[in-house]
């Protein structure tokens, strides 16, 4: 029985120790989504085009991250880096595209 | 040889010229080619006329229009920016003191190209200028005050024409080109620039509205808007257009809202103001 008792407790202790690993692991990883995520958005705004959806999504993530949701806070980060990066991808085409509407 | 080597080189030269001439500012230019663009995309709409917006478009927003000027929404803000223009600052002087002709029907001069700060002035950013040199703080440019004194500014200008003028100044030509390439950049989610919906779809439904064109869009200014249940500025007009693409909007009188105010009243000089105005 002791043995059967022993062995309950180490394999708990292994699931406690594997699920804080892995919240550390989500943590660092939203944080890093979350960078990225940031440093591109930022980008988008010293191009002055930032689109309303990215910022929406940045708060999203900063939401559940704050309530330790991080597989929600990391698919927010990634949408909103997406959002960022194709406003940068319209800055840098409209750039010369801007020519083909103009009236002459 | 050298005879045809000569003739390739003329040739050349005479084909790289259009190319120089294109990339070259030219407001007059400009200015002719976007009247000619409505005047021919609209041919039954009188030249006037384009500052009344939507309504030079649309027969029935035009009739419920002219019924709604009988009583019109923009009175209350009219009245209370003559009493604001009226008021005098702490020190004693005036937005009068401020301004040519006292302030009192110069809004077609405006923006103006200001060759001291190489910026472009719009009417607004004047306004708070002169707060400012008098010692008050500057007021919202989206505000409702901001509405009053600009609504006030434009009706005891109506009927001027719009006499924006880009001198010969890099610094000027260069805040116009930006103001062109702001209106013809689409930006924002939607992916829309300004001439998405006011060059190439005017008169068209955006849901419940109906487009204006480019050409006068601006002479109405201020305006009230059912929409927002009250007045707005050009300020706030930019803003909200911004938002509608999905856009970030950009802060009121930043330098590109200001040039592009200045490209959209320079192409519709000519054409008389008619503010402040009112929109569903």
């Amino acid at each position: 029985m002791k043995k059967i008792s022993n062995a309950l407790w180490s394999l708990a202790s292994l699931v406690s120790i594997g699920s804080a690993a892995l919240a550390a692991s989500s943590e660092a990883d939203f944080k890093s989504a979350y960078a990225r995520a940031d440093a591109a958005e930022q980008e988008a705004g010293h191009l002055r085009n930032q689109w309303l959806a990215a910022e929406a999504a940045l708060a999203d993530a900063r939401k559940a991250a704050a309530k330790q949701d991080f597989e929600t806070a990391i698919a927010a980060a990634k949408e909103a880096e997406a959002l960022a990066k194709a406003s940068i991808f319209q800055t840098t085409s409209e750039k010369e595209a801007w020519k083909n509407l103009e009236i002459h | 040889m050298r005879f045809w080597l000569t003739i390739l080189a003329v040739a050349a030269l005479s084909m790289a010229h259009p190319t120089h001439a294109a990339d070259s500012i030219d407001p007059a230019a400009d200015a002719r080619a976007f009247r000619n663009y409505f005047v021919e995309k609209f041919p039954n709409v009188k030249l006037d006329d384009f500052a009344n917006g939507p309504y030079s478009l649309n027969e029935d927003m035009r009739r419920q229009w002219e019924g709604k000027e009988q009583f019109p929404p923009y009175e209350f803000s009219l009245e209370a920016g003559k009493e604001l223009f009226a008021k005098p600052f702490a020190n004693g002087k005036h937005y009068a003191d401020c301004f040519a002709e006292q302030g009192i029907g110069v809004r077609q001069n405006y923006p103006q190209f200001d060759g001291k700060s190489g910026q472009v002035i719009t009417l607004e950013l004047a306004l708070n200028q002169c707060r400012e040199t008098n010692g008050e703080k500057a007021i919202s440019y989206t505000g409702d005050d901001m509405a009053a004194l600009t609504a006030y500014m434009a009706f005891t200008s109506r009927g001027k024409p719009f006499d924006i003028k880009v001198p010969d100044d890099p610094r000027a030509l260069e805040a116009y080109e930006n103001g062109k390439r702001y209106f013809y950049t689409r930006r924002g989610q939607l992916n829309f620039s300004c001439a998405t919906c006011h060059v190439q779809n005017p008169g068209e439904r955006l849901r419940a509205e109906v487009l204006a064109p480019a050409l006068g869009i601006l002479n109405a200014l201020p305006i009230y808007r059912s929409e927002w249940g009250g007045m707005g500025t050009t300020s706030r007009r930019f803003v909200s257009c911004n938002s509608q693409v999905r856009g970030v909007p950009l802060e009121p009188q930043a330098e590109e809202y200001r040039d592009l105010e200045y490209f959209l009243s320079y192409v519709s000089n000519g054409l008389p103001i008619s503010g402040p105005g009112s929109r569903p």
